[in-house]
């Protein structure tokens, strides 16, 4: 049947409004659970990415949160400096947030990462038992193909050698880029090492296969069918080792001085 | 239940999969397979997208606009589609993250668009219910038949529940690498397909 031009305008409008409406206030509404969600995943990751004996058995909210707090320190740390700034609140700090503000935040240098702007500070994470510091683990995050991943890398207490990496935000193709969820990928990672002799970010994704630590101690196996999000890892990486990155901060902590 | 309903309801499964038949729908299929659960999720939201975007269709189809019913139906439905998916994340978020960008794609996929315009603008809100609901479940068999052998031939597992102890744990079972990538979907979907077409030869195409 046919309708005038003004039926047809208001009737877009009123289906446009009446989804609006729908979608707007779902995403209002189930916003605090997927923020608390979100949180709790973040933990998992750090738990599981440094490696601590608890990781493997929490699998309840509360497991996880104990694990959690039990092993790891929050720190904030001055980004440029390098060193722990006590200034900052640790628990609440929320990296992505400052980074995207620019009262607490640069542009970048230019970078292959094509990480965009900087943080005055960066939250890092210590898996401490009583008050040694046993690795440290830091936030990464770069472009691969379709998007930026976001996820941690963790390092030993020598700053230098890779104790796991994971990524726990992403939109790379499912089944090639999104590969780099997989497990027995990210099982290449520790023993390897960051930086070579001078102090240099070494570490990098190369194509086909590295062989072991021993023998390859810079080199990880690329993702078949991923060049780009391989290649992308190895630039988010050297970005966050590098001076930009935590570069300082990490030649600090090796000196004993954060 | 009247022979109308019935039919808009089970036709779907067998003689008229959407899956096995029109052949839509494939995209997902070979993505969200690889285990029970994902597989399990992608089911629940695709039947519910389908059923209400059939519902909310049906119910106005007589004030659509013939010139923007396709926009119309578009809009309706990815709205849907993001509302399942925020729901997804905020009640089960492992599953959400796995599932990825495979929610926001229902919005393309041909069996809510087409059902949404090959049987909805044409039947009241009753019949596009079942309607809904069975293609949801004619598209959910296919995949839960696909993600049953692929996890359970590709790791031995399933719903993560180890079955065949792999080599890899002490076991026996060598997992078969295959059926974790995307082309043994092709071949699982392709055997559905003939073993179905070999009991109903009335949908083998005639050459």
């Amino acid at each position: 049947m046919a309708h005038s031009t003004p039926y047809t305008i208001f009737f877009a409008g009123a289906v446009s409004v009446v989804c609006g409406v729908l979608v707007a206030s779902a995403a209002v509404a189930l916003k605090p659970m997927q923020e608390a969600n979100k949180t709790l995943d973040q933990r998992k990751q750090v738990i599981s990415v440094a490696g601590v004996a608890c990781a493997a058995d929490a699998t309840t909210p509360e497991a996880i949160n104990k694990c959690y707090e039990e092993n790891i320190r929050p720190v904030v740390i001055d980004l440029k400096a390098g060193s722990i700034d006590a200034g900052v609140e640790a628990a609440t700090f929320d990296m992505q947030r400052a980074m995207k503000d620019p009262a607490t935040s640069a542009a970048a240098p230019p970078n292959d990462a094509k990480v965009l702007r900087l943080p005055k500070n960066a939250k890092v994470y210590q898996v401490v038992a009583g008050d040694e510091v046993k690795s440290l683990i830091l936030p990464i995050q770069g472009y691969g193909l379709w998007s930026v991943l976001y996820g941690f890398l963790a390092l030993d207490a020598d700053g230098n050698t890779i104790k796991g990496i994971t990524f726990y935000e992403h939109g790379e193709t499912p089944g090639l880029g999104g590969e780099v969820d997989n497990p027995k990928w990210k099982s290449l990672w520790p023993g390897r090492k960051a930086y070579d002799a001078s102090w240099k970010p070494a570490i990098q994704v190369i194509k086909g296969q590295a062989g072991s630590p021993e023998s390859a101690p810079f080199a990880v196996d690329g993702l078949s069918g991923a060049t780009i999000t391989s290649n992308g890892v190895t630039k988010l990486v050297q970005f966050w080792l590098g001076e930009n990155g935590f570069g300082p901060y990490l030649s600090n902590f090796r000196e004993g001085r954060s | 239940m009247d022979k109308k309903t019935k039919s808009a309801l089970v036709d779907p499964l067998f003689n008229n999969n959407p899956i096995a038949l029109q052949v839509l729908g494939i995209c997902s299929a070979l993505a969200v397979t690889t285990k029970m659960e994902t597989a399990v999720v992608m089911s629940i939201a695709l039947t519910a997208v389908t059923t209400l975007s059939n519902l909310a269709i049906s119910l106005i189809r007589n004030k659509i606009p013939g010139s923007i019913r396709i926009i119309v139906q578009l809009t309706i439905i990815a709205s849907l589609v993001i509302l399942t998916d925020q729901v997804l994340k905020a009640f089960v978020y492992d599953v959400a993250k796995q599932l990825s960008v495979f929610v926001g794609l229902i919005i393309t996929n041909c069996i809510v668009m087409g059902r949404a315009e090959a049987f909805a603008m044409a039947n009241g809100p009753r019949l596009a219910v079942w309607d809904g609901i069975g293609n949801g479940i004619g598209y959910s068999l296919v995949l839960l038949v696909v993600a049953f052998f692929r996890e359970l031939l590709g790791s031995g597992k399933l719903f993560g529940i180890t079955l065949l102890s792999p080599v890899t744990e002490g076991g026996w079972y060598t997992p078969n690498g295959l059926m974790v990538m995307s082309p043994s979907a092709f071949f699982l979907i392709g055997i559905f397909i003939w073993i179905l077409r070999t009991y109903k030869t009335d949908q083998v195409e005639t050459e």
